[in-house]
């Protein structure tokens, strides 16, 4: 066990866990923030997507020692209101089905607009490829980001 | 005027509300404590009292109503369309309606076992009267009291947007102000239901009422549950199907492990219980392990050491919808290779005959042309993107259990009986489901998670890993079938002959057409028992036999030169006007009305010489859909979907976008599953265990549009969730014929392959 200090959503948090911990368990178990979500375990379906500073990072993966002093942005945290443009987009476009895998998609394509603020129907492939929605509401999530993108 | 019985009466149905007074309120509900925020989400503003009108509504003393949703939501929006319904005919305006997830009741919504049940495409369609009446009762006890204070006759009383009017005195109240006197109304035997055509909220397009939790990341899903002094609990499950559990070898070890509580053996359900068609569960027996939190348990279920052994073939006697039926699970370690080898062994003998009209025999004898074709496909995982979780907390007072699951009215009694609880003293509370699919109907995960509770005595949340999810069994079945038409002389259709069959049914629907448009049509089937366990996956049977069929169909509509639509057209007017048989279980003038709409709507007959197109049309869970795909193929054969037109006939369309979207995702998942969906064995284990081996769907392989068109009518409303679904399997297999010259017959149609070579 070892205590980290974390910035998560612009709060300061400690956690007292195995330094092995994925990020993910920290956030759900140990923080009671259960948006971000697990799908996985292994980095394959997106569910757990999460910002490390700017960047989008499966959380399931990604032990709580390696995140050092780096800023953790999770959906509770992507916007105050839930105001961001994608969400406003999202609930435009009404993207979701049983929308578990939403929190995931919605913070990959978050990361792709801050990096590519005009994407195009390539670079949201590219983005978003590696988050799964058995829904099927892929169309739904690519027109929300096109949408997103020009507020 | 449409009216509606109150066909539960005043007592059971319209007061029981009123006599369970606060019971209504998810009053256990952790999520509970978040309905403080939906005041400020919804800028609503709620009222001080609420009262009771039955027990799909209440409404506040400042007009806002609350709607309960009565049946369990996995995505296919019955949360918003249902609540829409009731609003509909109470006349109350949407933006002043509350919707929350109803809990589970039998006293609140009777209809035994099935009565809050999401599944079969079937919520809208058994809920459409009770809904309807809902609302239009509660509106009459509204008119009542208004026309009890005013002292008018209530036949002058109308409605409107939450309010209600005496024209000829000037007098209107809003549904806030009467709400208390209308709980004392006498309720009606008949209550009048407004007109298709006066609708005002069914057919206009409403948002998903969780769409902000859901973008938010707010607590929902069963995996998102919480309780003070919670522990997690997770199963090892043997290795493979066709062993069981025989030692627990280092307990010790693993209790001493950090976080963790216990671990211990424990069996699902007793020795000698009668199973349910729904109790399915291969592995009866297993090891818990619980602890503090999720990462604890992880690792020490990987530490858990364990001996299994090799079952014995058995014989059970289970209740199929209240009918005993005997299922036979053989000893063994099974494997694909080897399941393919049997199933095609049986094609070569004597077969069950399901259905046969005409001389089958005789036409085929003296065919000039027989064509006939194999298909097949694999087992499928669900892989509901939420595993299989579930929350238990078993005392001496209660059993609450709160998580995922569509079948809430049929795992209660299985729960009541495991435990030896009395159902009255089960509490069930419905989660959002992530995604479903047929899997969450066989809830043994709920009895698992009640036994780990009752055995810790503390509150508990049991966790499946996505490799437990994967390797648990209730699999879409492999199937086989083999298609023969009979030509004359002259290339007509003369006779059709269908062989098919499954591990561990049979796929066939005999009555379904082509069957009634064929003089001569012989339908057989088989099944082969297996200890690999299987269950319905979106639109059960159908979602192999409609690719099979639609394929074969183009197949013979090429041979005799006819178009695809048109010969498919031609058959539908043969069983409009002369049908075959009389069990034919299908409208062919609404099957036909789909074909027509897709015709028109892709422009069939000018298509682009660039794509290449396929055309399917599919009846199942009483909704007709038809689609035409459009692929074209890069230099290196990789498939792209261009576009997909699909034309759908579900009777009245109650949230239009909504039910788009729910049919651009059948067709998306349908399009994965058929170039990518499989579940191989070797020796009784599963050889794919997570997404790194399971191949499904992703952004850059799905259609890059979707064009989605209902057919118009007054019919009552049938389901959405499936029946977009089987089609596409067709659609696909006919596209990738056009593209390349070549046929594929064998599920999945692609993985990882390119289409050409």
């Amino acid at each position: 066990m070892a205590i980290f200090n974390l910035k998560i959503n612009n709060v300061d948090q400690q956690v007292e866990v195995d330094p092995a911990t994925p990020v993910l368990w920290v956030l759900r178990d140990h923080l009671k923030m259960v948006g971000t979500k697990y799908g996985c375990g292994i980095a394959q379906c997106g569910a757990c997507t999460i910002h490390l500073d700017d960047v989008a990072m499966r959380s399931c993966v990604l032990p709580i020692s390696a995140v050092g002093d780096k800023a953790i942005t999770t959906i509770e945290g992507l916007s105050e209101k839930g105001d961001h443009p994608l969400q406003k987009a999202w609930i435009q476009h009404d993207v979701p089905q049983c929308g578990y895998c939403q929190a995931g998609q919605l913070m990959s394509a978050a990361a792709l607009l801050k990096d590519t603020p005009s994407p195009t129907d390539a670079d949201i492939d590219d983005a978003m490829n590696g988050n799964l929605c058995r829904c099927g509401t892929y169309i739904r999530v690519k027109a929300a980001i096109h949408t997103a993108s020009k507020m | 005027m449409t009216t509606i019985k109150t066909q539960f009466n005043r007592r059971s149905f319209l007061k029981s509300s009123a006599l369970t007074g606060g019971g209504l309120m998810l009053g256990f509900s952790w999520f509970a404590g978040c309905k403080a925020s939906v005041k400020e989400e919804v800028g609503m503003v709620l009222p001080d009292e609420w009262f009771d009108i039955n027990s799909y509504l209440k409404i506040g003393d400042n007009g806002i109503v609350t709607i309960f949703s009565p049946n369990p939501e996995f995505g296919q929006n019955i949360k918003t369309a249902m609540p829409m319904i009731v609003a509909e005919e109470l006349d109350i305006d949407w933006k002043d309606v509350i919707v929350e997830q109803a809990p589970y009741s039998q006293k609140l919504f009777p209809g035994g076992p099935f009565g809050q049940f999401s599944g079969g495409s079937r919520g809208i369609m058994m809920k459409w009267d009770a809904l309807r009446m809902a609302g239009a009762s509660a509106k009459h006890l509204l008119k009542a009291a208004a026309a009890q204070k005013w002292e008018v006759p209530i036949e002058e009383i109308t409605t409107k947007s939450g309010k209600v009017f005496h024209e000829k005195s000037g007098q209107s109240a809003g549904y806030g102000a009467l709400a208390r006197a209308a709980v004392g109304m006498e309720v009606p035997e008949e209550v009048p239901l407004k007109e298709p055509k006066n609708y005002q909220l069914i057919g206009n397009s409403q948002k998903n009422v969780d769409g902000k939790k859901i973008v938010t990341g707010a607590p929902m899903f069963g995996i998102d549950y919480q309780k003070e002094g919670m522990l997690v609990a997770m199963v090892v499950s043997p290795p493979a199907f066709g062993m069981t559990f025989k030692s627990l070898d280092n307990a010790a070890e693993i209790k001493a492990m950090p976080g963790i509580k216990d671990v211990f053996s424990f069996k699902t359900y007793n020795d000698g219980y009668k199973k349910s068609f729904f109790d399915v569960n291969a592995f009866p027996e297993l090891i818990a392990v619980v602890g503090n939190s999720t990462w604890e348990v992880m690792n020490a279920k990987k530490a858990i050491k364990a001996s299994w052994t090799a079952t014995k073939a058995s014989s059970a006697t289970i209740d199929r919808f209240g009918k005993d039926i005997t299922v036979n699970t053989p000893a063994g370690l099974e494997s694909t290779v080897e399941h393919n080898r049997q199933m095609e062994t049986l094609f070569s003998k004597p077969l069950k005959v399901v259905r046969k009209d005409g001389d089958p025999a005789r036409v085929f004898k003296e065919a000039a042309k027989i064509i006939e074709r194999s298909y097949s496909a694999p087992y499928l995982a669900h892989n509901c993107m939420e595993p299989m979780n579930f929350f238990a907390d078993v005392n001496e007072n209660q059993v609450h259990l709160a998580g995922p699951l569509q079948a809430p009215g049929l795992i209660e009694p299985v729960v009541a009986a495991r435990l030896g609880v009395a159902e009255k003293d089960i509490k069930i509370e419905m989660t959002r489901m992530g995604g479903g699919f047929g899997r969450r109907a066989y809830a043994h995960y709920v009895v698992e998670a009640a036994i780990i509770s009752q055995q810790v005595k503390a509150p508990v949340k049991l966790m499946y890993t996505r490799e437990d999810d994967m390797t648990n069994g209730i699999y879409r079945p492999t199937y086989q079938a083999i298609y023969r038409a009979a030509l004359d002389d002259k290339n007509n259709l003369v006779g059709l002959h269908i062989k098919a069959g499954g591990i561990p049914e049979s796929p066939l629907f005999a009555n379904r057409f082509p069957a009634g448009s064929i003089d001569n049509y012989l339908a057989e089937e088989f099944a082969i028992d297996s200890n690999i366990t299987t269950g319905a996956f979106r639109a059960p049977r159908s979602n192999f036999m409609a690719g099979a069929e639609q394929s074969f169909l183009d197949e013979i509509a090429e041979a005799i030169g006819k178009d695809p639509i048109d010969f498919r057209l031609e058959l539908l007017k043969r069983a409009t006007d002369q049908p075959v048989g009389e069990k034919n279980d299908y409208d062919a003038e609404r099957y036909a009305g789909v074909l027509k709409l897709v015709k028109e709507k892709s422009n069939w007959s000018s298509a682009s010489a660039k794509v290449h197109r396929g055309v399917s049309a599919y009846f199942c869970h009483h909704t007709y859909a038809a689609h035409v795909l459009d692929m074209t193929i890069d230099d290196e054969g990789q498939p792209t979907i261009e576009n997909v037109t699909c034309a759908i006939d579900c009777g009245i369309v109650v949230n239009p976008d909504a039910a788009k979207n729910m049919a651009e995702g059948g067709i998306i998942d349908g399009i994965g599953n058929a170039f990518y969906g499989e579940m191989t064995f070797k020796d009784g284990k599963p050889a794919k265990s997570n997404f790194h081996e399971y191949r499904m769907i992703r952004m850059s392989e799905a259609p890059k549009n979707i064009e989605v068109h209902f057919v118009n009518n007054e019919i009552s409303p049938t389901g959405l969730g499936e029946p977009p679904f089987p089609p596409i399997f067709g659609a696909i297999a006919n596209a990738m014929y056009k593209a390349t010259g070549n046929r594929r017959y064998h599920q999945p149609f692609l993985d990882g392959k390119a289409v050409l070579g």
